[in-house]
């Protein structure tokens, strides 16, 4: 090309954007980072689930009661100066006991949530990619346990463990819980998998796996991403109800479910007891269900500027 | 006059058409099986790409000219689409009984393709020079580093302005006639011996289309490349190609070099097209717009497809399918008549 014609292109299509240069490789990633940053959702949202976090993971931070320290003398006290939650039936310093159970219930919501996107992203790609015999053994499957309401599921299979601890419950739940996200998944790269984008990467050579790898997932895993945030949510009062339900983790474990579950006897007489563990199970699912809304907005690349 | 039309040729881009072709379509059949019915797609298409020859396929919309690239390039969705028949020559070699995987090989290094829309044929989700960089990585195994500096000089090379700044830009960061250079760029990458246009300026601005067009042909001169160059634009076709094959039902009707064809159209339905363009000295006429619909792929016509449209169609026309045959050499149509409008049009001229 001739440098008038060029010059000529340059005067005609030049630059859309007016920015300034741009040093640094900026990656999917990397960007979607600078737009996390900037949004204050995120911000109060990943504020609240620090805590909740160095909370689980170091609670003696926070108190320095032992939350076995029960003496029955002071049971079912009003929250006073010394005890700031009040205490519950045994006696146990109430505060202690909510911030020791931070631990189990975001363990379990994040085991069953990373187990629950793990298995949908592989067999959502699978399914949606290929379609056909795979995707109709896949969604069958699925299909036969979405079919079954995941605290029924639950009750039956919980009931026959003796033991049940935060690996026993989060299998469950797993179990019951990755057929919906799958289909999530699934239906993200269905949409996807017929972009003319991935009919050009194969013109030009790419095979299945790299098409899948750079072309299905990059563009389909904004929707399960952003979810899986909010499912954290979800599975922490899905806990919290199997619990209360009798079926979930048991004593002597420490979690906000058993809280509410002892809790319920007592709703009249001491609200307290009810309230506190509420307001933190509350606190936790809005702060990851928030975070989930920030990373779907901030992986989507034309919601950017 | 035919001796010269091939200096007339040879002059211009002296393609090799003496050695072997490069790609060889010979009596393609592609269908799709839908619920209407089983749709004709393609109905025995036969062409010869050359080394460094562009090819133009023309025709309307639903002419199978997309499909006829795709099938090409093994993009085609099977199924619906089914290859019925015939076969695909890319170097003597048969690519459609060659297996997958080295078929797959030759994608983007020696057949490559550009699409219409640039934006939807780019991934949204990364920066366009990291998506040339990866043809670099994946298929010639170099270094991100290298690759980058390698996408950055195409990126130059393909008249993108500034273009160490705007590596790491998004697809739709991008105008439109940017984004089908970078297309371009990503296609041309590995240097491939045949490039398919599928209607590469038709979502382009008018003026944007002749400087795509202009980068196109350069690069075509450049890398010795056999093009073909879908489209439904006459005005481009006139511009650029050796030979126009023109494209009718899935079959085609008349193929000749660029000059031949305009000179001496003889076959009834290139000859609406070109009388269908409308003229700056034409007066105050109403423009001749080719009567009636194309057929029903799932229902073609028993004789010529063009026939229930054809002002000339005879009974024969509409009981026998004409086969594409030689009017004069290098020049062939798929009409009962054509040798008789030939010699009209030659008669007259003289």
């Amino acid at each position: 090309m001739s440098e008038i014609s060029r010059a000529q292109t340059e005067q005609s299509e030049g630059s859309t954007t007016g920015r300034t240069t741009k040093e640094a490789e900026a990656s999917l990633w990397a960007d979607a980072w600078r737009s996390l940053r900037s949004n204050p959702w995120f911000i109060v949202s990943g504020a609240i689930l620090v805590v909740m976090i160095v909370m689980a993971l170091f609670p003696q931070l926070f108190t320095n009661t032992s939350p076995g320290e029960c003496l029955l003398g002071r049971s079912r006290q009003e929250p006073s100066a010394e005890h700031w939650f009040g205490t519950d039936v045994q006696g146990c310093d109430y505060y202690t006991r909510v911030i020791y159970g931070a631990r189990t219930s975001i363990a379990v919501g994040l085991l069953v949530a990373l187990g629950t996107v793990v298995i949908s992203i592989v067999l959502g790609t699978l399914a949606g990619f290929y379609g056909k015999v795979v995707d109709a053994v896949i969604s069958r499957i699925g299909d036969m346990i979405f079919a079954v309401p995941y605290v029924l599921g639950a009750i039956v299979f919980l009931n026959v463990i003796d033991d049940r601890g935060i690996l026993e419950v989060s299998f469950i739940l797993t179990i019951f819980m990755w057929p919906m996200t799958m289909r999530l998944m699934r239906g993200a790269v269905m949409s996807v998998v017929n972009n003319e984008y991935v009919m050009a990467a194969r013109a030009l050579g790419a095979g299945n796996l790299t098409i899948m790898r750079r072309h299905i997932l990059p563009n389909s895993l904004a929707p399960i991403l952003g979810y899986s945030a909010i499912l954290v949510g979800i599975i922490i009062s899905a806990e919290a109800a199997l619990t209360y339900l009798g079926v979930g983790l048991q004593l002597p474990s420490i979690s906000w479910g058993l809280q509410l579950s002892n809790a319920q006897n007592y709703i009249q007489t001491y609200p307290h007891l009810m309230v506190f563990p509420l307001i933190f199970v509350a606190l936790t699912v809005f702060a990851f269900t928030i975070m989930g809304d920030a990373i779907r907005d901030a992986i989507d690349p034309k919601a950017k500027k | 006059m035919t001796e010269t039309t091939d200096a007339a040729e040879q002059a211009r881009t002296a393609p090799d058409s003496t050695s072997a072709p490069l790609l060889e379509v010979r009596d393609l059949q592609v269908e799709f099986h839908t619920k209407a019915g089983v749709a004709q797609a393609i109905n025995g298409l036969n062409f010869t790409v050359h080394p460094g020859e562009t090819l133009a396929i023309l025709g309307e919309s639903g002419s199978g000219k997309s499909v006829t690239a795709q099938t090409i390039m093994g993009i085609l969705d099977m199924p619906p689409g089914k290859i019925a028949g015939g076969e695909i020559r890319y170097r003597g070699e048969d690519l459609l009984t060659m297996p997958e995987e080295k078929r797959r090989k030759l994608r983007g290094v020696s057949i490559s393709m550009i699409f219409q829309d640039a934006l939807s044929s780019l991934n949204p989700v990364f920066p366009v020079g990291w998506q040339i960089a990866e043809m670099f990585r994946i298929h010639r195994k170099m270094k991100k580093k290298e690759a980058k500096q390698e996408a950055v000089e195409l990126m130059r090379r393909v008249g993108i302005p500034a273009a160490e700044k705007r590596v790491w830009d998004f697809p739709h960061e991008f105008s439109g006639g940017m984004r089908q250079r970078i297309m371009i760029a990503m296609a041309i990458a590995l240097d491939p011996d045949l490039l398919i246009a599928d209607e590469p300026t038709t979502a382009l601005d008018v003026t944007v289309q002749a400087q795509v067009m202009d980068l196109l042909l350069d690069l075509q001169k450049e890398y010795n490349m056999g093009l073909i160059l879908i489209t439904h634009d006459l005005g481009v076709v006139a511009d650029v190609a050796d030979k126009i094959a023109v494209m009718y039902a899935g079959r085609v009707m008349e193929s000749a070099d660029v000059y031949e064809i305009y000179a001496s159209p003889s076959h009834p339905y290139t000859r609406g097209l070109l009388d269908s363009i409308p003229r700056i000295d034409g007066g105050e006429e109403r423009l001749k717009a080719i009567e009636g619909l194309p057929p029903m792929l799932t229902n073609l016509p028993a004789g010529c497809p063009f026939s229930p449209r054809c002002p000339m169609a005879t009974d024969l026309c509409r009981t026998e399918r004409p086969e594409l045959e030689r009017v004069v050499d290098g020049h062939y149509s798929a009409c009962h008549y054509s040798a008789q409008i030939y010699d009209d049009l030659r008669g007259g001229a003289a």
